[in-house]
């Protein structure tokens, strides 16, 4: 029952939400407050209850889900409302709530116009995305992925900054729209091959995901399906080729979008290759695996350049992301349990990092009226202690040890290292262009000659306890990671059998 | 042959929605009254409803020259909802229209009739009457604001374009006669076999090119967008709606029933036009800035993606078109009747222009929300009737290993998706200053206004709850022999 809640809280509060606003606008922004702090309850209390490293003693190839809810739904196609948790969906929806908190409270001050359909659509999206987390049954998960298009596009679309160059809200929420559900069709495409696969095997129809597991298929067609999985997930991570949506949505949404987009949606990418497209064909993954380490390294790099060039901050972070997601897909397919850890560690921890910049930058541009890097500078001093959270989250960006970002680059790199070791000797060149980029970004906006006269106002206490909220946890659990890596490790035990990788090393 | 019981209850509905016009016609002669009309023939209609919902345990029923099987059936109390949506939005929207407006509600039913007539047609004789009759009052209901020059070049083209492909028809049928010597369906597709001779396969192309010109199929859709532009809001709506499913079910009876459309080039050729529709139709309505001409763009992929299932046109496909025709008519009836509230009370020409919906959502929340709720339905997003359409579609093409079809509907439905988040977003971007058309306060109580409400709202239910559509799709493809 609460994984259900866990959906329908934002769901009812986004409607709440929407009729609250008759009654004033700071209502809808306490109704939306609330629903997201009752679902970061509902996700701490599932945590405090279960036992989620228990589960990893259990034998191979079962699927140890720690609660579950199921229903018929469409008994014609074998479809089920099918909800499932584990310690990597768990680690994934606080998170999804946590960042949930944050972007309502960092568009306290930012949207003022129509703020009870703003809470919808920032509500709509996490309903999406805590469903992806959750649903186990691949008609379902197909729905909420799509599903949380929607309320983003409107979030781009109405409450986006046009830039002067050209480059609309509304033509940056399309592109977003588009890439996603096309090649959203295509896994849909896939799933339907790999159900059809399962009827001619066994004789019934079923979407259910532990049922969908051991269809057994030609080396050609796990191949082809494999690929619209693998598709669909790229252009969410971004994976290079197809990540032309990214820096567009990035810079035109509002700062809520931002966060929910760099913080979560990002993770929906990385999570369904953990969950489907690796379990589902691991020989198909592992013969891809050199080309998708192939393309984390082509993005480790791209990223990591372009965004020095960049002149939006927005713009500027979006691009860092397309970098750390590029050791995330390394990681993905290193698939040791090691790297695995890493990558669960390093997700949280760009959520964290990500998000808090785009904060710091969506309060710059409250304080400024620009996201301009050339008509910043020179604003160490001047705003107070926004300043210097940003160098803090800077340096977490940038991997230094103490920060959870550390934590997840370094598993990554030394788990991926005893299966590609020439990847990961070139990858660790990328880790020195992300402290030249990060150092660039502080001296542009802080440093160098100042642009203005006067001090601007200081942070004040919701900004402060957002800021410091989000820096405790990098460092607390950059220090202490293992509640962490204990949660989402045991989900992921069974990968590194999948993909012939097991090795004892770290292993949980 | 005489008429037994047995026959008259077959025919029962279709006689009740033909006593229904007459009545309507001999009160217009009577006495003009615009709510009498309009009532009478809701009843009418509602009565032909209920005597063909409680055929239900009968069927399959035979009579001479028609059969009342699950897809007559299907297409019956399809087509008789749509007319009822349509009298509900005529009704408010010829309110103060100067012409005479009764006759409007004699057309429809008339239509109706027309409609029902095809889609249970088994023989070519009643295939003709069944089309003749759903054609000619269409053509009246396009022209019917006549002194609107757009409204009066509807018709005109629609009646030209329409008498071109009547020809086509007959000259098919009489290639089919004279290659088999039969005119009941059943006969011709006997005698040509499996595989027919060359003019038997030119009757059946001919015939197809007659039925693709109603359906708008690619090379056949010219008239689409002026069409549907030009006419009133409610004659569009009883095109894009009623006339396309009796059409559509009567080509899939025509498929099914006959083994010589399961020949290899006719499927190639059927796959082509699947092809072009999606691909030409989405391509076309990337610019259009009317809402009604992207709406019949919209229409003509659509009717490409629909294809898809007759190209497959096995044991599926029957379910799959109940499927999709019934999400596709619930959408585009609720698009047409905001369309049509809009433009209501008439006033010369429909307020069809993307720039009138600018920030509607604003002004009438729950209107736009019912047209934000159809556009998302028609480009297939989850929670809408639409998804499970579209889903049913790509699972048939997938099923049978038809890649290219679903390569189509795939790309089909990304191009589609730029044109409708365009007019998805119009309705919510606010101009100050700018109030356009608005429509009377207390719109959501009239006729009008509570039809288009249950349409969104059954547009969501079929999204989030598919099941007994999914059941009722079932039941017809199971009554439906062949």
């Amino acid at each position: 029952m609460a994984l259900i809640g866990l959906i329908l809280i934002p769901f009812l509060g986004g409607l709440a939400c929407w009729q609250g606003e008759r009654w004033g606008e700071r209502v809808p922004r306490w109704i939306a407050l609330g629903s997201m702090l009752l679902v970061l309850l509902v996700a701490l209390g599932l945590w405090w209850q279960g036992d989620y490293r228990l589960v990893a003693a259990a034998e191979p190839g079962s699927l140890p889900w720690a609660v579950e809810w199921r229903a018929a739904w469409i008994p014609r196609f074998g479809i089920e409302v099918h909800l499932a948790l584990d310690g990597l969906s768990l680690v994934l929806v606080a998170l999804t709530a946590w960042l949930g908190v944050l972007a309502v409270l960092c568009s306290w001050h930012e949207i003022r116009r129509r703020v009870g359909f703003f809470h919808l659509n920032l509500l709509w999206i996490l309903v999406g995305v805590v469903g992806v987390f959750l649903a186990v049954d691949l008609f379902l998960f197909f729905v909420f992925w799509e599903m949380m298009l929607v309320p983003m596009y409107f979030l781009i679309a109405l409450w986006g900054h046009s830039s002067a160059t050209g480059r609309t809200r509304i033509g940056a929420a399309t592109k977003f729209f588009i890439y996603t559900q096309a090649s959203g069709l295509l896994m849909l495409v896939s799933i339907l091959g790999l159900v059809f696969a399962h009827r001619a095997a066994t004789g019934d129809v079923t979407f259910s995901y532990a049922a969908l597991r051991g269809t057994p298929l030609s080396d050609a067609l796990a191949m082809w399906l494999m690929l619209g999985f693998f598709l669909a997930f790229a252009v969410k991570l971004p994976v290079v080729p197809l990540h032309g949506w990214l820096p567009d949505a990035h810079a035109q949404a509002p700062t809520a979008g931002s966060v929910d987009l760099a913080g979560i949606l990002l993770k929906t990418g990385a999570y369904g290759l953990l969950r489907f497209a690796l379990p589902l064909f691991p020989d198909a993954s592992q013969a891809i695996a050199p080309l998708a380490m192939g393309l984390g390294l082509v993005g480790i790099f791209y990223g990591a350049l372009l965004a020095c060039g960049q002149q939006d901050i927005k713009r500027f972070i979006a691009y860092t992301s397309i970098s750390h997601m590029g050791f995330v897909l390394i990681g993905i397919y290193a698939g040791t349990a090691l790297a695995l850890q890493g990558v669960v560690a390093l997700m949280v921890a760009h959520a964290f990092s990500t998000s808090a910049l785009f904060i710091l930058s969506g309060q710059l541009h409250e304080r400024l009226h620009t996201r301009d890097l050339r008509e910043m500078g020179g604003l160490w001093g001047r705003l107070g202690s926004l300043p210097g959270f940003m160098l803090c989250f800077v340096v977490a960006s940038l991997g230094m040890p103490g920060t959870l970002n550390f934590v997840g680059e370094f598993l990554i790199l030394f788990g991926s290292f005893p299966v590609a070791p020439w990847v990961v000797a070139i990858a660790s060149a990328g880790l020195v262009l992300a402290a030249v980029y990060s150092l660039l970004l502080m001296q542009r906006v802080h440093h160098g000659p100042p642009r203005g006269e006067g001090r601007s106002t200081d942070l004040d206490r919701r900004e402060y306890a957002m800021l410091l909220g989000l820096l405790a946890l990098v460092l607390g659990l950059g220090l202490y990671p293992q509640p962490l890596l204990d949660t989402a490790g045991a989900a992921l035990h069974e990968l590194p059998r999948l993909l012939g990788n097991a090795m004892t090393l770290g292993s949980p | 042959m005489t008429l037994t019981g047995t026959h008259l209850v077959a025919l029962l509905p279709l006689i009740v929605v033909c006593a229904t016009a007459i009545a309507v016609m001999l009160g217009i002669a009577w006495r003009r009254h615009h709510a009498g009309t309009a009532l009478a023939t809701a009843a009418g209609l509602v009565a032909a409803l209920v005597a063909l919902v409680s055929l239900g345990p009968r069927l399959p029923l035979v009579v001479p020259l028609l059969v009342v099987d699950g897809l007559a059936a299907f297409a019956g109390v399809t087509i008789l909802l749509a007319t009822l949506v349509c009298v509900a939005l005529a009704y408010g929207y010829l309110a103060s229209y100067p012409g005479p407006r009764e006759e409007f509600y004699l057309l429809l039913a008339c239509a109706a009739a027309g409609g029902m007539v095809l889609a249970a047609s088994r023989h070519l004789a009643t295939l003709f009457i069944g089309l003749e009759l759903l054609s000619m009052p269409l053509y009246g209901l396009l022209a019917y604001a006549f002194l609107e020059r757009r409204s009066l070049e509807a018709g005109l083209k629609y009646f030209i374009l329409s008498a071109a492909a009547t020809a086509f028809l007959l000259f098919g049928m009489a290639l089919l006669y004279a290659q088999s010597g039969h005119l009941d369906l059943a006969g011709v597709a006997a005698a040509l076999g499996a595989r027919p001779a060359p003019w038997g396969l030119a009757g059946l192309g001919l015939l197809l090119v007659g039925l693709g010109f109603k359906l708008s199929l690619v090379p056949f859709h010219l008239w689409t967008p002026d069409v549907y532009e030009g006419a009133p809001g409610p004659a569009t709506a009883f095109l894009a709606s009623a006339s396309k499913v009796a059409v559509f079910v009567v080509l899939l009876r025509l498929v099914l029933a006959t083994p010589a459309a399961q020949d290899a080039g006719l499927r190639g050729l059927l796959t082509v036009l699947a092809l072009a529709g999606m691909l030409v139709g989405n391509l076309l309505a990337l610019r259009q800035s009317n809402l009604k001409r992207l709406l019949g763009y919209s229409s003509i992929a659509h009717f490409g993606y629909l294809l898809a299932a007759l190209v497959v046109g096995d044991g599926l496909a029957t379910e799959a078109s109940g499927v999709y025709l019934f999400a596709y008519v619930v959408t585009t009836l609720s698009a047409f009747g905001v369309v049509t509230l809009l433009s209501s009370p008439y006033g010369g020409g429909d307020v069809a222009a993307l720039p009138h919906y600018r920030g509607l959502f604003w002004r009438r929340p729950w209107l736009a929300a019912v047209l934000t709720l159809s556009l998302l339905s028609l480009a297939g997003i989850p929670f809408t009737a639409g998804f499970i359409a579209k889903f049913y579609v790509i699972a048939l093409g997938v099923e049978a290993g038809r890649w290219w079809l679903v390569g189509g509907i795939v790309v089909g439905s990304a191009i589609g998706l730029y044109y409708y988040l365009r007019a998805m977003v119009a309705l919510y971007l606010v101009e100050p200053g700018m109030r356009r058309h608005d429509v009377p306060g207390d719109w959501g109580t009239r006729a009008g206004g509570v039809v288009v409400l249950g349409l969104a709202a059954l547009v969501v239910l079929l999204g989030v709850y598919p099941a007994p559509l999914i059941a009722w799709a079932q039941t017809v493809a199971r009554l439906t022999p062949g």
